[in-house]
C-alpha cells in the first residue's frame, strides 16, 4: 500500500471480484497510480481552480485601470497601479506604518509567549500542562471579532482600563496607535504560544544537563542552548503574528482611526477602484510570501 | 534552567499573568452581555437579561445565526472530503511534488485573509459570479481544508500502514481495507478537524466581507452593528453566541485528538 510498486497477484483477485464495486475496488488496488490520481484530484482541483486560480485574476486585475468617469475597467494590463503605489508617498507611508506595526506585534508577543511556554514545556506537571494547552487555545479560537470589540470598550474613555489605573493617577492608552499595538498583541499571541511550547518541549533535557555539566549558568544555558533551538518555533509563530497583523482592517479601524493597508484596500473595494484595491492587495501578499519563503529557510515549517 | 525556586516563582507569575491578559477581555464580554446599561462605562449599575431577551427576540440576528450555521456546515463538509483526501494521497502514497501540497494547502491560512477575500471577490467580479451565500462557502472551504488535512494526517502517521497492508494480504479489497481499517482509525481525527472547521468559518469575517455582497453572517451581523445605536448593546450578547459555538467545538476536538495534538490554527 505504500507506495505503489507492489501489486496484488493476479490469481488472488478473482475470488473477491463478485461486484463492480468489488471489481472497481480490485481495480483501484492494482493500479496504485489511479488511486493516488482519484484521492489527489479533489483536493489539488479546488486548490488550483479556487484558490491559485482567483490569485491570478487578482494579478490580472491588479494591471486593469478603472475609467473615473464612466467607471468602466478597462481590461489592458499595464502597471500605472503599480506606478502609483511606488511613487504614491500615501501609499508608501500605510505600508511602512503596517510593516512596522506587524513588526513591533511579533516581537511583543514572542516576549510574551516565551514565558507561559517555558512553563507550560519544561515546569509544569503533565496535567497541568495539558489544561495549560487548552487554557491558551480556547481564547484563541474565541470570536475575532467579539475580541477586538472588547478591547474597544476596555480602551474607551469610560471603559474598565481607565476605572482601573485612576487610583494611581494614570490614563490608559486609549483608543490610537498604542492601544491598537496592545489589541493586535492581545489577538495574535496565542498563535505564539503555542509553537513556542511545542518547539521547547522537543528540546532533550539532556542538552540542558549536557549544558550545565560543562558549567554553563543559567544565562549562558539560554542563550547557548534554549534559543538556537526554539528559534524555528519562533519563526513559525511569526509567520502568524506578521501575516495577520498585515492582513487585518477591523481591529484597526475599530480602535484606530489610522489607515493601514487593510483599510485602504477595503476602502478601493469595489466601485470606488477595483483594479487599485487588487494592486495594494499584493503588497501583503508579496511581503508575507518573502517572509514565507525566509522562514523556510530558518526550518519554521519543520516547527509548525 | 529549570533549577531555582525563584526562577520557577517568575514563570509562574508570568503564566498567571499572561492568563490574566488573555481571560479578562473575554470575561468582560459574559458581563457587559448581562449589564444593564448596554454601553461600555464601567462599572456596570445593575445586571439584567434584557439584552438577552432583545437578542433572542431580533429576527435580523436570528438570520444572521441561520446564515451563519448554515455556511459553516458547507464549508465543513467541503473540508472534510478534500482535506481526508489529500491526507490519503499524502500519507500513503510517494509522489512528485509531496511536499508541495502541504506547502499550498498551508498558503490560504498563512497569507493574509484580505488577500484570499480580494482574489475571490475580483474572481467572483471577472468570472460574472454573483456574491453570496456560494461564495462564502468557497472562501471557508478553501482555507477550512488544511485543518482537516492536518489533523488527518498526523493520525494517519500514527497509524502503521502494515495493518492496511496485513488486510489485503488477507483478501481484503481497496475499498474493504479503507473501510474497516483505515477508516476507524482516523474517524476521530476527521471529526476534530470538522469540528475546527466548523468554529472557524462560524467566526470568519476578513474574508466573508469581501465575498458576502448582501449576505449577513453572524460576525457580519455584530460588524455592521458596532455602527448601529440600538443594535450596539446586543453586539455582547451575540459575541457570547459566537464565543460558545466556536469554543465548545474546540474543546471536544482537543478532547478528540489528545494522542497527536494537531489542533492549532495550522
Amino acid at each position: 500500500m505504500t507506495s505503489g510498486t507492489r501489486a496484488t497477484p493476479p490469481e488472488l483477485t478473482p475470488a473477491l471480484a463478485g461486484s463492480a464495486r468489488r471489481r472497481l475496488a480490485a481495480a483501484l488496488h492494482r493500479r496504485p497510480r489511479l488511486r493516488l490520481g482519484l484521492l489527489l484530484a479533489g483536493p489539488a482541483g479546488w486548490l488550483v481552480i479556487a484558490y491559485l486560480g482567483s490569485l491570478a485574476i487578482l494579478f490580472l486585475n491588479a494591471g486593469w485601470s478603472r475609467d473615473p468617469f464612466t467607471g468602466l475597467v478597462h481590461r489592458d494590463w499595464t502597471l500605472a497601479n503599480f506606478g502609483q503605489l511606488v511613487t504614491n508617498p500615501l501609499y508608501r507611508t500605510v505600508a511602512l506604518r503596517t510593516v512596522g506595526m506587524a513588526i513591533a506585534v511579533t516581537v511583543t508577543c514572542a516576549l510574551l509567549a516565551f514565558p507561559i511556554a517555558y512553563y507550560m514545556a519544561r515546569v509544569a506537571s503533565p496535567r497541568v500542562r495539558g489544561l495549560l494547552v487548552v487554557a491558551v487555545l480556547m481564547p484563541l479560537w474565541s470570536s475575532y471579532l467579539i475580541k477586538a470589540y472588547s478591547w474597544r470598550q476596555i480602551l474607551s474613555n469610560d471603559g474598565v482600563l481607565n476605572w482601573a489605573l485612576s487610583p494611581l493617577g494614570i490614563h490608559g492608552p486609549g483608543l490610537n496607535e498604542v492601544g491598537l499595538w496592545l489589541v493586535l498583541t492581545y489577538l495574535w499571541l496565542p498563535y505564539m504560544i503555542l509553537p513556542v511550547f511545542a518547539g521547547l518541549e522537543r528540546i532533550p533535557t539532556s542538552l540542558l544537563e549536557a549544558s550545565a555539566d560543562l558549567g554553563g549558568r543559567g544565562l549562558m544555558t539560554f542563550r547557548r542552548v534554549i534559543l538556537p533551538l526554539v528559534f524555528p518555533a519562533l519563526v513559525a509563530g511569526s509567520i502568524f503574528t506578521f501575516s495577520l497583523t498585515l492582513g487585518d482592517y477591523i481591529a484597526p479601524s475599530l480602535i484606530t482611526t489610522t489607515q493601514f493597508i487593510g483599510n485602504v484596500i477595503l476602502a478601493n473595494f469595489g466601485v470606488p477602484n477595483l483594479p487599485l484595491a487588487a494592486t495594494l492587495s499584493l503588497v501583503p501578499l508579496v511581503i508575507v510570501t518573502i517572509y514565507l519563503l525566509i522562514a523556510r529557510r530558518l526550518g519554521a515549517f519543520e516547527a509548525l | 534552567m529549570t533549577g531555582g525556586a525563584v526562577g520557577r516563582a517568575l514563570l509562574r507569575i508570568a503564566t498567571g499573568a499572561v492568563l490574566f491578559f488573555m481571560y479578562a477581555p473575554l470575561a468582560l464580554v459574559i458581563i457587559y452581555a448581562f449589564s444593564d446599561t448596554g454601553t461600555s462605562a464601567w462599572p456596570p449599575t445593575s445586571l439584567s437579561l434584557k439584552w438577552l431577551e432583545l437578542a433572542v427576540a431580533n429576527t435580523g440576528l436570528r438570520d444572521a445565526f441561520l446564515t451563519s450555521i448554515a455556511v459553516a456546515l458547507g464549508a465543513t463538509a467541503i473540508a472534510l472530503v478534500l482535506g481526508s483526501l489529500a491526507a490519503l494521497a499524502v500519507a500513503r502514497h510517494a509522489f512528485f511534488g509531496r511536499e508541495v501540497v502541504s506547502f499550498v494547502l498551508i498558503f490560504p491560512i498563512a497569507l493574509p485573509g484580505i488577500v484570499t477575500g480580494m482574489a475571490l471577490s475580483t474572481t467572483f467580479a471577472t468570472v460574472g459570479l454573483p456574491l453570496g451565500v456560494l461564495a462564502i462557502i468557497v472562501g471557508h472551504a478553501t482555507f477550512c481544508i488544511v485543518l482537516v488535512y492536518n489533523n488527518v494526517l498526523a493520525r494517519l502517521r500514527r497509524t502503521a500502514a502494515s495493518q492496511e497492508e496485513a488486510s489485503s494480504d488477507l483478501g481484503a479489497d481497496s475499498w474493504q481495507s479503507f473501510r474497516f481499517i483505515t477508516l476507524p482509525a482516523v474517524r476521530s481525527a476527521m471529526l476534530a478537524g470538522a469540528l475546527l472547521a466548523f468554529a472557524l468559518s462560524f467566526d470568519e469575517v476578513i474574508v466573508t466581507i469581501f465575498v458576502a455582497g448582501g449576505v449577513k453572517t453572524l460576525p457580519i451581523w455584530i460588524f455592521q452593528s458596532f455602527r448601529l445605536a440600538n443594535q450596539v448593546s446586543l453586539v455582547n450578547v451575540a459575541g457570547l453566541v459566537a464565543i460558545l459555538l466556536s469554543v465548545v467545538p474546540v474543546y471536544i476536538a482537543t478532547r478528540l485528538t489528545r494522542d497527536t495534538g494537531a489542533i492549532g490554527r495550522t
